[in-house]
């Protein structure tokens, strides 16, 4: 019993430092988000709150703790509260299941990659919920976008991943990375090129971003599906966000980046590539952001039914035809 | 104390900030009432009519050939462990079966469900 016990709070434990690592990492992805972006636009990006603004997350985090939480009249009360919590659990549980290290996966589930695709296909009820609840046209339209935005895109990245699982032969996502070392540079990346391009553009759409962030479209939807939440309602759909970025661009380093394993072994940091991995796909998501602009909403469509669904089934096939013939 | 136990308990602890968070916000934030505020957002005007306004079917076409093919996806994810075992055998099975399903992608597709106006 007492054994049990000394595990349990070892998990919680556990679990509790994974969390705080995330919340840090999602924080300063916001800074980090700003802070590139400005300097990309000739800008200085935030630096008054700090040394060079670094303690800018906890000042904008402070800020919404304080603001006042206005729930406008019409909405459906019980989901209008429910929905961002359904979207930042969804987002967020995903960082469990990603191995940062051999010896340090908080669950190392054996269907991990089709959890991480389960999670992202509930987070599309967040979005469409919060857009029915909110008795706002903006809202509504903006979840509707969003939710068929996600639906379509999710195809795309489950037959992008598929081919990884071909090639690993399992769903398990340790197995996955361990499973690279046979490559060329120990990553999937020269083999799968096809699919990895193929799910950065999905992930990217999957987490509404730029260029394919057409529910939240700010010059046309003002902010999409939360524009009627307030104060930390409404940061937790912004937490969603970035969570959603951190877990999508460390799947990708997972399963087509080798993970923790890099050309060398590092001394005392065992984190150190997979980190430094993790940062390069974020880094790629916001210069993306930074360089191009808006996508239409039927060029959108097009994109993720006409061409990246058939390039993601032919690009299946030729691996599963190399795979019998090498 | 598995895997699907840390996973839920994970789970668990960011539902627990999330409504931590928003129990803060709640004792912290200012309360100002005004019945100005609570009206929802259209372009400073109030709004007219119900705001679920009926939406374009494409939608609800997108969403059954989402379900066609999602299901579809669940077939390949074992097919894809189990693929050294099966080999040839395994390629020509699923071949047909997503050829089967390339038909009815390409009928959708020339029937216009594809199309966004």
């Amino acid at each position: 019993m007492g054994e049990l016990i000394d595990k349990l709070i070892f998990t919680v434990i556990a679990a509790v430092i994974l969390l705080v690592i995330a919340l840090l990492h999602v924080a300063y992805l916001t800074y980090a988000e700003r802070k590139i972006i400005a300097r990309m636009q000739q800008r200085l990006g935030p630096n008054r709150v700090g040394p060079r603004g670094l303690l800018q997350p906890i000042a904008d985090m402070l800020k919404l703790l304080t603001k006042e939480d206005i729930v406008p009249y019409g909405v459906d009360k019980p989901i209008f509260y429910i929905a961002p919590f359904i979207s930042l659990v969804c987002a967020g549980t995903g960082v469990a299941l990603i191995p940062l290290w051999e010896k340090f996966v908080l669950s190392n589930i054996n269907v991990g990659l089709l959890f991480i695709l389960a999670l992202s296909s509930l987070s599309a009820y967040g979005v469409i919920l919060s857009g029915w609840a909110s008795n706002s046209r903006y809202a509504f339209l903006g979840g509707l976008r969003a939710s068929a935005q996600v639906v379509s895109y999710e195809i795309a990245m489950s037959l992008a991943l598929l081919s990884v699982v071909l090639m690993a032969g399992s769903l398990n996502l340790m197995d996955i990375v361990k499973a690279q070392i046979n490559s060329p540079y120990k990553i999937y990346l020269i083999p799968q090129i096809i699919a990895f391009f193929v799910f950065i553009i999905s992930a990217i759409a999957e987490c509404n971003r730029v260029p394919f962030d057409l529910p939240e479209a700010e010059t046309e939807l003002v902010a999409g599906y939360f524009v009627e939440y307030s104060a930390m309602r409404f940061a937790i759909f912004y937490l969603a966000e970035y969570f959603g970025m951190v877990v999508m661009s460390a799947l990708a380093v997972t399963c087509f980046l080798g993970g923790w394993i890099g050309p060398f072994e590092v001394p005392y940091i065992p984190f150190f590539w997979f980190l430094i991995k993790l940062y390069f796909i974020l880094f790629v998501y916001i210069w993306v952001r930074a360089t191009l602009p808006r996508y239409r909403y039927d060029q959108l469509m097009g994109l993720g039914w006409k061409v990246l669904i058939p390039v993601a089934i032919v690009n299946l096939f030729l691996t599963a035809f190399l795979k019998l013939i090498v | 104390m598995g895997p699907y136990f840390n996973f839920f308990l994970f789970a668990l602890l960011i539902l627990v900030l999330g409504v931590a968070l928003v129990g803060i916000n709640l004792i912290l934030g200012l309360r100002r009432y005004h019945s100005e505020k609570l009206i929802p957002y259209e372009c400073g005007l109030d709004p007219s009519g119900d705001a679920r306004i009926p939406f374009r079917v494409r939608f609800y076409l997108i969403a059954v050939i989402f379900l066609v093919f999602d299901v579809e996806i669940i077939f390949l994810y074992p097919w894809a462990v189990i693929f050294e075992e099966l080999g040839w055998f395994g390629f020509v099975e699923i071949s047909v079966f997503v050829i089967m399903l390339l038909i009815a992608y390409i009928y959708a597709w020339s029937e216009g469900a594809l199309k966004w106006e």
